[in-house]
């Protein structure tokens, strides 16, 4: 039973992301940073790197290790959080790792670690893939050699209809939440999250929903890094 | 094909550069018949290949590069520099007393100590090892004097200007001695207005280095 267009409890429609936005370059000690602004997420991003490795045996000769870091901040959410690094944040720095991983070309970097710190300033729903959004940026801030972007977009059910973006009031009422993440000049998608159940069909639409939505974070991250780089002409990319 | 025409746009991560069959030479990779970029960057399509020259990034060493390092670690054999890369450049006691050197004989600290910057070369770099330096040659050795800018070391070669025609510039209307190592390192020798304004040239050249007429913006700020 799908019922159309239903109004969304933050009054968006269907297919329609919070409002983003995102700043490249945001800290000086970091050799690459950024700030993303997703919703009511707040998170900052920041790249260091490549470096000597530490401890020296997790060293690998012929290619970087990359480092990664989820961590939400004592006031991030409504109750106090815990500043230790819970389970849930080690698995989000696992996958953010892996979806990041795929576009670094890490064969460049020999004997090097590449550290990724993100910090959740702010926590709201969907902030892994707002995390990925803005490490992406901040690794093609600090200049590491990548094949492409990484953009992070979810997409979920709630009320049994197929939403984009699915927020935090809406993660724990809802049905379902996909998170993807995706090189967007490929396609090729580097991290796939399921969490509920959907039928063939609605995930067919979920999928193709939250590839639109990561088209349109794609166009912010590179509005990010060319403001910073190119005073904002919008490099060769044809809108 | 023109032969000669160089062809330039701005590119990021992911973006392809161009499709067909050229030569990759720098910052890009062949994927199928494009050319896709690895960095942001400037990309250049010649007659002889395709290139991104980029604006933000590690120093990467190179053979023969003249680098401005300081001393940050030492033992009986050798001096560790920071050159401002991945790995401490390696500056061996042998390179320093010759052949003959003894750790018990001769003293480390006569030489180099911690904290004092030198200017070297590479000697050689492979990103297998270690980057080998040498302060053997004209104009290397230690610094006695002087101040230090930093700059994106892939925008020295904007500092240098075509033929070294910046960086005369700014010696001749500063008045400031320059010496430039190429990660990113500058050695400023003069007085403290001749720095400051040599300084600020710097800046202005690492904050608009992919500009046009960056000579007019620092005879401008020279002058003022």
């Amino acid at each position: 039973m799908s019922k159309n267009n239903i109004e969304r409890i933050s009054g968006r429609a269907p297919d329609e992301l919070r409002n983003v936005s995102i700043k490249a370059g945001v800290i000086k000690n970091a050799d690459g940073s950024a700030l993303i602004e997703f919703g009511k997420n707040k998170i900052m991003a920041a790249v260091f790197g490549p470096k000597e490795v530490h401890p020296k045996h997790m060293m690998i000769s012929d290619r970087a290790i990359i480092k990664c870091r989820y961590h939400m901040m004592p006031f991030s959410t409504d109750t106090r959080k815990r500043p230790n690094i819970s389970r849930r944040e080690i698995e989000i720095s696992k996958v953010i790792r892996e979806a990041l991983q795929p576009a670094i070309i890490m064969e460049d970097y020999p004997r090097t670690a590449i550290e990724i710190y993100i910090e959740v300033l702010q926590s709201d729903g969907g902030s892994r893939c707002a995390a990925i959004n803005a490490a992406s940026t901040a690794l093609a801030d600090a200049g590491i050699n990548m094949r492409d972007l990484v953009t992070a977009c979810a997409a979920g059910k709630v009320d049994g209809q197929v939403v984009l973006d699915v927020d935090d009031t809406e993660d724990k009422t809802g049905e379902a939440d996909m998170p993807i993440a995706l090189l967007p000049n490929t396609g090729l998608i580097t991290l796939f999250q399921l969490d509920g159940n959907l039928s063939k069909e609605e995930f067919d639409k979920a999928l193709e929903l939250a590839k639109t939505g990561c088209d349109k974070l794609y166009k912010l991250q590179r509005d990010a890094l060319s403001e910073k780089y190119f005073d904002g002409k919008n490099g060769n990319k044809e809108e | 094909m023109k032969t000669n025409s160089v062809e330039r746009k701005y590119v990021m991560p992911g973006d392809v550069v161009i499709e067909g069959d050229h030569n990759p030479i720098a910052n890009v990779i062949k994927s199928g018949n494009k050319i896709i970029s690895t960095k942001i960057g400037m990309a250049e399509i010649a007659y002889n290949g395709v290139r991104v020259i980029p604006l933000n990034g590690t120093y990467i060493p190179r053979m023969d590069d003249v680098v401005i390092g300081k001393v940050a670690d030492m033992n009986g054999f050798a001096w560790e520099v920071d050159i401002n890369s991945w790995f401490f450049g390696i500056l061996t006691g042998s390179a320093v007393f010759g052949r003959q050197f003894s750790s018990s004989r001769d003293s480390m600290k006569s030489q180099f100590d911690k904290g004092e910057c030198l200017i070297a070369k590479i000697l050689s770099f492979d990103r297998t090892r270690d980057p080998l330096i040498s302060v053997s040659g004209p104009g290397l050795g230690k610094i006695k004097e002087g101040e230090i800018a930093y700059i994106t070391s892939s925008k020295i070669p904007r500092v240098i200007g075509k033929k070294g025609a910046m960086i005369k510039l700014i010696e001749e209307n500063t008045g400031c001695r320059m010496t430039i190592g190429q990660n990113g390192a500058i050695l400023l020798k003069g007085t403290d207005e001749a720095r400051t304004k040599a300084r600020n040239a710097i800046k202005l050249i690492g904050n608009q280095a992919h500009t046009s007429d960056l000579n007019d913006k620092v005879i401008s700020l020279i002058s003022k």
